[in-house]
């Protein structure tokens, strides 16, 4: 009898794929039913953001971020707004670092929302991606009413936010996170003692401490593995230092731990939100100097210093001194960094951005080796993808 | 050969690292501006360097954040490769940097850090900065097929080459890029800069 030849079956994933989440070309040698190697082929949403911004002053280059992770729009916007204020050594006014913080945390809510409802569809449960939806909806309505659009929010500004609430939502958002503990209670009621999402997420993608140090995991993929690293507390940016919150931990590094840890950090969200609101400072938006700060309008009817100014702060934009920083932020995600180059100009000389998911996809293939097919799916889930912020 | 601008490194933590890798080192260099710490050590110690980062129990930076390059086609060594690093233990970052010119490969960190593999193929695709000693140094981020290297600056931000799907070969083609009206780049003086000097004046026109 001749020796039968055995051959490891080649399955292309993607990029079309609904559990692909977006754009993810993941070439899978399979053995049977269990992969033995993952290849992610990304870059098919890759809109050369970093080479756009160079060609872009420092203002215009603010709705690129919006559009990487499009999930956590904000929070992006702030890494980078970080990075030109260093660079610019300017002071924010305490309304606005607030009113930043209040933002992230919507932010870190709407992502963490639209993730565990993703991962419960992908795992087959319908229920939770509707509920959550519901809440991104208002969540968005707040975008929409203090930036005016509802996701691409270009919010932020270097020196501060674009413009101040407008009257009553900080109400509405107060009467938003009561609500939104019961959602939050349901959702886990739904899932956490569910046989069949335990069975599907519990043991599954297994992240070790080790690994994740050195596959560069941040945010809750670090955090899920045991490791207590949140930027928000380690090295503090705006007000944080003054919140009161906890940073949840995994133990067991699995997806299960990861659905708790961001669960939990939903709720720390909505503790976060009530403290800013409550202690909300009157004050400015916008730093006071006028190298940063556009004219009033009531200033431009009468002033003809002030028509100019207003004229090459949008043509010209602003100079910032030659130097480089690298400025990071807890995105929902993770560790989500600006390495900004500027040369004196009022164009970013090169800005290169440090996406968690980048970092996060490169280790899908070490998280899967020996899993099953479906549970490719389960991980992709967990690892939070989100092509804008990969391919960049 | 060091320098520090005032208040660039509180506790001089970083002045106390850069004297640790001179030691085995001599080459290094190291400054610190705006809070962040900054080595530039030679192209061939990088691996080397990253090690000692890694496993020195005072730092420990475990964790290779980013991995970039960043392109100034007027010096003589073209091209700085930036390594990101973190420490989760003593809560400190690194900044390193290798300076290298056209056409000479990097040797390749995958080794010391397994995050590494990613980022330098990206750095490969968008510079062509080749890293010696990659397991898989394929191109990531551009299209299958991609010619150039888009990140370096003397790379037109249009591209070269648009597609279309043509509907009778019933596939996409690629043609080179044809723009309706010139890219157009903007630069204006700022009026903040002041005035440029006035033309020496002529004495017939008095």
């Amino acid at each position: 009898m001749t020796d039968v030849q055995i051959q490891n079956l080649t399955l292309n994933f993607g990029p079309q794929h609904p559990a692909a989440h977006g754009v993810l070309r993941l070439v899978l040698e399979m053995d049977g039913e269990v992969v033995e190697r993952a290849d992610p082929h990304i870059g098919l949403l890759h809109r050369g953001t970093e080479k756009l911004i160079e060609h872009k002053t420092y203002v215009q280059a603010i709705p690129y971020f919006d559009r990487l992770d499009y999930v956590s729009p904000m929070a992006q916007e702030h890494a980078f707004v970080l990075a030109a204020e260093r660079l610019l050594e300017l002071d924010i006014p305490p309304r606005a670092q607030y009113l930043r913080v209040l933002f992230d945390e919507i932010t870190r809510v709407l992502n963490h929302a639209l993730q565990i409802g993703a991962q419960a569809l992908d795992l087959g449960a319908h229920t939770p991606f509707l509920w959550l939806f519901e809440e991104r909806e208002k969540l968005m309505g707040f975008y929409e009413a203090a930036s005016g659009a509802r996701l691409h929010a270009a919010y932020y500004r270097v020196g501060g936010v674009h413009r101040d609430l407008p009257p009553g939502l900080t109400d509405e958002i107060l009467a938003w996170a009561d609500g939104f503990e019961t959602i939050l209670a349901d959702v886990e009621e739904l899932l956490s003692e569910n046989r069949i999402f335990r069975q599907r997420t519990v043991d599954i993608g297994v992240v070790t401490a080790k690994d994740a140090l050195a596959w560069g995991f941040t945010g809750p993929m670090i955090r899920g593995s045991g490791i207590a690293w949140d930027l928000r507390r380690a090295q503090p940016y705006e007000v944080y230092a003054d919140l009161d919150f906890k940073v949840p931990v995994g133990t067991n590094g699995d997806c299960f731990d990861r659905y708790l840890l961001r669960l939990e950090e939903m709720r720390q969200s909505v503790g976060l939100i009530r403290q800013c609101i409550a202690r909300l400072p009157a004050g400015p938006v916008l730093a006071g100097n006028p190298r940063i700060r556009p004219p009033t309008r009531g200033d431009m009817k009468h002033s003809m210093e002030a028509l100019i100014a207003h004229f090459k702060l949008f043509t010209e934009g602003v100079r910032v001194p030659e130097g480089e920083v690298y400025a990071a932020v807890e995105a929902p995600k993770g560790e989500f960094g600006v390495y900004l180059v500027a040369d004196g100009g009022s164009r970013p000389y090169r800005c290169h951005i440090r996406a968690p998911g980048f970092a996060h996809l490169q280790g899908l293939d070490a998280m899967v080796r020996g899993h099953q097919l479906a549970d490719v799916v389960a991980c992709i889930a967990s690892l939070d993808i989100v092509f804008g912020e990969v391919d960049r | 050969m060091s320098e520090f601008s005032e208040g660039g490194d509180p506790g001089g933590a970083h002045a106390a690292l850069l004297s640790g890798i001179q030691r085995d080192f001599p080459t290094a260099r190291g400054q610190s501006r705006f809070g962040d710490g900054e080595l530039q050590v030679a192209a061939p110690d990088i691996a080397r360097v990253l090690t000692y980062l890694r496993d020195e129990p005072d730092l420990r930076f475990a964790q290779l954040v980013d991995l970039c390059a960043v392109d100034y086609p007027e010096r003589p060594s073209r091209f700085e490769v930036v390594y990101h690093l973190l420490s989760v233990v003593h809560n400190r970052r690194v900044r390193v940097k290798v300076v290298v010119p056209e056409d000479t490969p990097v040797p390749s960190v995958v080794e010391v850090f397994p995050a590494a593999g990613w980022y330098e193929r990206e750095v490969w695709d968008l510079f062509g900065i080749a890293f010696d000693g990659h397991p898989d140094l394929r191109r990531i981020l551009t299209d299958y097929g991609f010619q150039g290297h888009p990140l370096r600056r003397d790379f037109p931000l249009s591209g070269k080459v648009e597609v279309r799907y043509d509907d009778g070969l019933k596939r996409v083609v690629y043609e080179p890029v044809h723009l309706p009206q010139a890219f157009r780049e903007f630069d204006f003086e700022s009026p903040w800069e002041g005035a440029p000097p006035a033309a020496p004046e002529d004495p017939e026109h008095d």
